[in-house]
């Protein structure tokens, strides 16, 4: 393992040692506090063009496998871990981490104090850093210099390029529902196979099976897709997904966003609930240092039940800018009081900003699909007004 | 008490019921999490009434409660103390199982309902389903939670029906008891009927669970918590690195888990909240669980509806107060109006996550009882824990084992290098106390990690960690003075020592070294949530990182060492000094900074000192925290033989000891130089000598004369002190129990039989203060820790008095002592003898500070710190003595350890104490007896069966137990002297012949036994095994006559005889005192 360094756009600079693709790095750094679900967080689409510091030194223990993942490929941009572990134990590892890096291209960057790194974060915020190794930076020190980062530039969090990097192409539909549908004989409807439109951020598979398992036919559309279409796939309700990057990258589409869902029930999860509130008139903002866990604590209003929930978000929605008239706030984060989920007053719509399919983190919260797939199958056939 | 929000204002007065004596299973965490809940519940203005009748503990401590009841913990006292203060509500949940149990019997009795009380926290409903195992099994079932087959049995007919399903192996559990007593895993018939009527036996409710077998599996724990309006959420999931088939007291547990994959933890983690859902759980419960390593395939191996021992394991390992919560919730309070202490800005209601690797070591007592059978199963066995944290797995081990205190700092023993392979396999095979280390050697000698998983079933991800640590010793060897090997060395948790033995140099340069090179470790702080937030918690590890979190400030501060994990010897007493001393160092305007390892006690709370270091007491790891806090000095009198034994390095790398200085440590500590202050001083002790050979041993025991008390020198707690009564014996134990010679002395004593006094002093260095003498009931030559100690003195004069505190006060200012002095003197023949002097804080402190009401180790402290006795209001001298008896009886775990003899000798065995106080000596020590588990017929049989040499002495107390009623059994001997004496005895056949006793005791005719030893000590022996088979029944057995003497003396106070009129007037003595009583 070669040495390499950790650099940052605020000056600091971490030693460490180089595992996994041979190639520097340019990223956002964040920091995410789970102890495990390194797989899926790897390979979670939100983490486009971020460099993700795992908060829990022992990475890699359990191994890599062929279920876990949350796309099909490493989706950060780089990692930087205490440990990496290379003699996994568990009997679903089928994969070595460091070939799974190699194959997507992705360094990381190992032996760090990512403890330190993640107070540097938590102090100064989100910060632009780089992954290198000692061979292609003789005085880390050069961090300092503006002329260092000018050449290390990163598309901007407000472009579309985030997004089109990692959402789907085509229109594609999964409808093997009895494969995920365990359980589900009971049900009654007549219309027991709800078809849900997703439409594509940068969704998680686990959102996909989440609604597979529920019993639902479920159709993953290009973020693009305009409201006609979507109203020729015939949905039953449409899903926002995650994603990364500023939700104002997608501005030019809020429009057709605000359309889409007037026309069918909606939830909105993460970028899509801050989607659907920038749609609706709210604003969204830049959070300091981000929520990534999975230990995050967010209440119900109504029930004043808290729930611990999964959570990968660098913006959200800003508490001032919501129109009483049009949203009530359903979740709250416990910790700092921000705005966690949405609800139209009018409109079968609803939003959080946290993951209910879990994977990584708790499934206290996966309800909230079973809610949203009771409301689509009781809503049937009713009809939209266009507003 | 249906509400919506806060804290219940219908309560106003609260009863929390503690845990009673120490004991294996059930320790001082208890402490940690009682003291928790009482402040958490003063501070919210409930008046708080505490029963407890353990006097070790912080949380007896009069200003942790409004009002503490130092009683039994048994339902007819509690009851006594629910109808005089009428409580609005009962806290049972944080007690451990004797205050769950007491509760649960309280609500059967009715008391609850007629004084109306309400249970807080969980109900009984929930308590019920968890603890019995047929509702708990039915609700598992109704969850479609999965659960080993099992079946409930009520006798050993029933276990052999259950066996022919299933097969073997099979565990076998008694329901209600603590730590698993009476438990283990069956192989075959023989060993199923041992363990089935053995569990039927200490089950209160004589049903025993047995089980299918999934020993080999994972077992994971969770530490999970909800509220009433039904928040769930986990404060920690730990994995044992043994796997399913040892008691996870007995198992090495790390935290969070390591090998379980995201979706392992959350299908368990769902499970356990669904679990605590459905059970309606108010507070804190443990879940535990069996995880097959080959498949997602789960069970549930067992729900505690209470804090325990984990969840002090999981507030320690992360920093989240769980019993402090658990009390708030139980009066109302839910989980996100609770602010986390941690940050004081964020709430309750989240998860902790770590940044770091936790590892538990369990301390286990068989370098103690060395002829205990050491296998460990599903029976607890350790006496406490040590944990350590690591940002790496491998230091975090390795901090655990250094901090354990056994003579090692590495994964090595000089024991197991002996093994040859065949005893080495079967060590990892047969798990033991000692198997790490046997793992650690086996893969030294290049077996490999699929032959130990094999074995041991251990993950392979543990083995392979400790295969590095095994290669990382190959490498370091190899590059001796190479910077980048040693730090790698470093950061995976080698100490100096160790490096040095690889380099082939000594510590020293290994030191000097790393210093010039600036290799300092840095200290991580533990704040529940892995850096997100700003912490506040001053609660610190070290690791050899980057960035150091332990700022050291300007004000003038003391380091206390801590006294470790408990263990017989050194107890629950050593920390509760340890806190004392902290408070007196925060009063006295010094920055208090404490340095100790052990999860369960109070001292570990990281708001109790202003800085807590949780490291080793190892001395690397003090002297790298000491430079790094530059304190004006280091306390070491309150941590036990722990911290004394680290005095001398510390002296010498010139760190201040406050205190008594370390030359009059020594002088206390070193036999030779203490003979000497004691013949400059004026003062005797029993003539003895120490030698280096057995020749020497013969020559000198002919020179003292017989019965003589032998050990070898610097001993904790009595180890392998004997006494011997003749030649043979010592011969025998000169070759057996000790390795004589030049570097290690045996010590030789005459043998004083005389009565015992105990003196806890204060000294300023001008005024010796003495708050009170204890005086033992058990003659010298039972351990002091094991005698049962009365105060104030019930039978000796103001002059024999005088003449203790007189010697006291000499031999304190002769050691020049700075603070706490402990004496135990011997009276024989109206003679006043020192036995032994410890320059420190004792067992006796909490006590004496109890009853008495002067702060001991507080005074200690500030005397230390520069303060005067005077100025401290506590002028020298003799205490005055209260008018109320209070007597501290020892509590024993014998039946958790089998094999071991419970004979009472110079051997400490005791691993707790409760205390007795009343107007008069029987009442208090009725009392004490019954705190301390024995049951106290009025009426039965007493079996006798003593040695020759006590035939004469016993006659008395056989004849008072006539006089009360209670029917003779004796054994040939005995029984033929009982008949001389006149009085009507039951011979019994020994143990060649059947029926003999034994099946007496089994059959349950026998309530108490006195019986005192005889030769050897052999296990085969007759003694032996009668005293066994009592503690196996529960039988209460006198192995010294004067323990037999105050029972006898509690009975005739209790008891009333029939006495026919006399005929004349002669009337003896005797009879006059029983009809009075």
């Amino acid at each position: 393992m070669s040495k390499g360094y950790l650099l940052l756009e605020s000056g600091e600079v971490f030693e460490g040692r180089l595992i996994g693709a041979d190639r520097e790095a340019v990223g956002e750094v964040v920091f995410n506090t789970s102890m495990t679900g390194y797989q899926e967080i790897m390979t979670d689409p939100s983490y486009a063009g971020q460099i993700v510091t795992f908060a829990y030194p022992l990475i890699g223990n359990y191994g890599w496998n062929g279920f876990d993942g949350e796309s099909d490929a490493i989706q950060l941009a780089g990692m930087i871990v205490g440990e990496l572990c290379t003699r996994p134990s568990h009997y679903l590892a089928s994969e070595d981490i460091r070939d799974q890096l190699l194959k997507a291209g992705v360094v990381c960057l190992s032996e760090v104090d990512t403890r330190a790194l993640v107070k540097v974060i938590r102090r100064k915020g989100t910060v632009k850093g780089t992954i290198l190794s000692a061979e292609q930076i003789a005085d880390p020190a050069q961090a300092n210099r503006a002329s260092f980062w000018e050449t290390r530039q990163l598309p901007a969090q407000d472009s579309i390029y985030w997004v089109n990097r990692v959402s789907t192409k085509k229109i594609q539909t999964y409808a093997n529902v009895d494969e995920y549908a365990d359980g589900l004989s009971h049900r009654s409807h007549s219309q027991s196979h709800p078809h849900v439109v997703l439409i594509d951020y940068g969704h998680k598979k686990s959102m996909l099976h989440s609604l597979l398992k529920a019993g639902c036919r479920v159709t993953v559309v290009p973020y693009a897709t305009p409201c006609a279409d979507i109203r020729r796939l015939q949905p039953d309700g449409v899903i926002f997904s995650n994603g990364p990057g500023d939700p104002l990258a997608l501005e030019p589409y809020l429009e057709e966003i605000k359309k889409i869902s007037a026309s069918f029930p909606s939830l909105g999860i993460c970028l899509g609930h801050q989607l659907l509130a920038l749609a609706h008139g709210a604003r969204t903002e830049k959070l300091k240092y981000g929520h990534r866990g999975g230990n995050h604590p967010v209440k119900e209003i109504q029930t004043g039940k808290v729930m611990l929930t999964s959570q990968n978000h660098g913006y959200v929605v800003v508490q001032d800018s919501i129109d009483s008239d049009t949203f009530q706030v359903t979740y709250r984060n416990v910790n700092d009081g921000t705005v966690e989920g949405l609800k139209h007053k009018r409109l079968p719509l609803q939003s959080i900003q946290f993951h209910p399919e879990a994977h990584p983190g708790p499934g206290d919260t996966a309800h909230i699909f079973q809610q949203f797939i009771e409301e689509i199958t009781h809503t049937g056939d009713m009809d939209y007004a266009i507003t | 008490m249906n509400k919506l929000k806060g804290k219940s204002h219908r309560l106003q007065k609260i009863l929390v019921i503690g845990s009673g004596p120490i004991v294996i299973g059930q320790a001082a965490e208890f402490d940690y999490a009682g003291t928790q809940a009482c402040q958490a519940l003063k501070e919210e203005g409930y008046e708080v009434v505490l029963v407890n009748s353990n006097p070790a503990t912080i949380m007896t401590d009069t200003h942790i409660a409004d009002r503490v009841y130092m009683e039994p913990l048994t339902v007819d006292f509690v009851t006594k103390v629910i109808r005089q203060e009428k409580p609005d509500g009962l806290l049972a949940t944080l007690g451990g199982q004797t205050a769950l149990n007491i509760a649960v019997e309280l609500e059967k009795t009715g008391v609850l309902a007629e004084e109306n009380v309400v249970l807080l926290g969980t109900d009984i409903e929930a308590i019920r389903k968890a603890e019995d195992r047929k509702l708990f099994r039915q609700l598992m079932h109704e969850l479609g939670e999965p659960v080993p087959q099992s079946d409930i049995v009520h006798s050993v007919e029933e276990a052999l029906a259950f066996v022919d399903q299933v097969g073997y192996p099979v565990i076998i559990r008694p329901a209600y008891t603590l730590g698993g007593t009476g438990g283990g895993i069956a192989e075959n018939e023989q060993m199923l009927i041992d363990f089935v009527s053995s569990g039927l036996r200490y089950s209160p409710v004589k049903q025993c669970l047995l089980e299918e077998s999934i020993a080999g599996f994972k077992e994971i724990e969770f530490e999970v918590m909800r509220d009433a309006a039904g928040t769930c959420l986990t404060v920690c999931d730990m994995e044992n690195i043994d796997a399913v088939g040892i008691h996870t007291g007995d198992s090495i547990v790390v935290a969070p888990s390591q090998t379980l994959s995201e979706r392992d933890y959350q299908m368990l983690r769902n499970a356990a909240l669904k679990i605590i859902r459905a059970l309606r759980i108010e507070g804190g419960c443990n879940v535990q669980f069996a995880l097959d390593p080959d498949s997602d395939q789960y069970y549930l191996i067992e729900v505690n509806p209470r804090v325990s021992r984990s969840s002090a394991l999981a507030s320690k390992a992360t920093g989240f107060p769980i019993a402090r919560l658990a009390a708030k919730i139980a009066v109302g309070y839910r989980l996100d109006e609770l602010s986390n202490p941690v940050t004081g800005r964020t709430y309750a209601s989240f998860e902790p996550v770590l940044d770091y690797v936790v590892t538990k070591i369990p301390r286990w007592p068989f370098d103690k009882f060395q002829s205990a059978n050491r296998t460990l199963g599903t029976q607890m066995k350790a006496t406490g824990e040590v944990m350590a944290i690591g940002r790496n797995f491998e230091a975090s081990l390795l901090k655990a084992v250094r901090s354990l205190e056994t003579g090692t700092d590495h994964l090595e023993s000089a024991e197991i290098k002996q093994l040859n392979n065949e005893q080495l396999r079967e060590k990892c095979v047969r798990a033991d106390d000692e198997r790490l280390f046997a793992v650690a050697e086996a893969l030294r000698r290049g077996y490999t990690v699929e032959e130990i998983w094999e074995w041991t079933k251990i993950d392979p991800f543990f083995l392979n960690k400790i295969k590095r640590v095994i290669d990382l010793e190959d490498v370091v060897r190899a590059n001796p003075f190479k910077l980048d090997h040693m730090a790698e060395a470093k950061q995976k948790g080698f100490t100096d020592r160790k490096i040095a033995e690889l380099w082939s140099v000594t510590e020293e340069e290994v030191r000097s070294f790393r210093k010039q090179k600036a290799l300092y470790p840095v200290y991580k702080t533990v704040d529940t949530f892995a850096a997100e937030f700003e912490a506040y918690t001053p609660y610190y590890y070290s690791a050899y990182e980057e960035e150091n979190e332990s700022i050291s400030s300007t004000k003038k501060k003391v380091i206390v060492l801590g006294s470790g994990p408990i263990r017989i010897g050194q107890g629950i007493e050593f920390d509760y000094a340890t806190v004392h001393a902290v408070w007196a160092i925060k009063e006295a305007g010094y920055e208090a900074v404490i340095i100790n390892n052990n999860p369960e006690t109070v001292s570990t709370d990281f708001n109790i000192s202003d800085k807590l270091y949780f490291e080793p007491l190892y001395v690397e790891d003090v002297l790298d925290i000491i430079e790094h806090e530059q304190p004006e000095g280091v306390i070491v009198q309150f941590g036990g033989q722990t911290a004394i034994q680290l005095t001398t390095v510390l002296e010498k790398e010139g760190i201040p000891i406050l205190g008594t200085h370390q030359s009059h440590i020594d002088a206390a500590e070193d036999r030779e130089k203490f003979e000497r202050l004691l013949a400059e001083l004026n003062l005797s002790a029993p003539p003895g000598r120490t030698v280096t050979s057995v020749e020497e041993a013969l020559e000198t025991a002919d020179g003292l004369g017989f019965p003589i008390l032998v050990r070898p020198s610097y001993v904790l707690g009595g180890r392998a002190m004997e006494i011997v009564y003749n030649k043979e014996e010592l011969l025998d134990y000169m070759h057996k129990a000790v390795k004589v010679n030049p570097d290690y002395p045996v010590l030789i004593d005459r043998y004083l039989m005389g009565k015992e006094f105990e003196v806890d002093a204060v000294c300023d260095g001008d005024d010796v203060f003495i708050p009170g003498i204890l005086e033992h009931i058990e003659r010298a030559g039972v351990h002091s820790g094991d005698s049962i100690a009365v105060y104030p003195p019930q039978t000796i004069g103001e002059d024999v008095k005088n003449r203790i505190i007189e010697m006291t006060t000499r031999l304190a200012k002769g050691l020049e002592i700075k603070g706490l002095l402990n004496i135990q003197f011997v009276l024989y023949r109206d003679e006043v003898y020192v036995l032994e002097v410890n320059p420190r804080s004792s067992r006796t402190v909490p006590f004496l500070s109890k009853i008495t009401g002067i702060p001991i180790a507080n005074l200690a402290a500030k005397v230390i710190l520069g303060h005067t006795l005077q100025a401290l209001g506590y002028p020298g001298g003799y205490h005055p003595e209260e008018k109320f008896v209070s007597v501290k009886v020892p509590v024993f775990s014998f039946a958790k350890l089998h094999r071991v003899d419970i004979t009472l000798g110079p051997e400490m065995k005791s691993t707790g104490e409760v205390i007795g106080r009343d107007v008069n000596l029987e009442k208090a020590l009725y009392k004490g007896l019954l705190a301390s588990g024995m049951s106290i017929p009025a009426q039965g049989t007493v079996l006798v069966t003593v040695a020759d040499k006590d035939k004469e002495e016993v006659m008395d107390i056989v004849r008072g137990f006539h006089q009360l009623g209670f029917k003779l059994l004796a054994t040939e001997g005995t029984a033929k002297c009982i008949q001389k004496a006149g009085l009507p005895v039951m011979s019994v056949n020994k143990l060649n012949k059947a029926p003999n006793i034994l099946d007496s005791i089994r059959r349950g005719e026998v309530h108490f036994i006195i019986n005192t030893l005889t030769k050897g000590k052999q296990p085969a022996r007759d003694g032996f095994r009668i005293r066994r088979e009592a503690v196996e029944n529960g039988v209460v057995v006198f192995t010294s006559l004067d323990t037999a003497q105050a029972m006898l003396r509690v009975l005739e106070t209790i008891t009333f005889s029939a006495i026919p009129m006399p005929p004349s007037a002669s009337r003896s003595k005797k009879e006059v005192l029983t009809s009075e009583s």
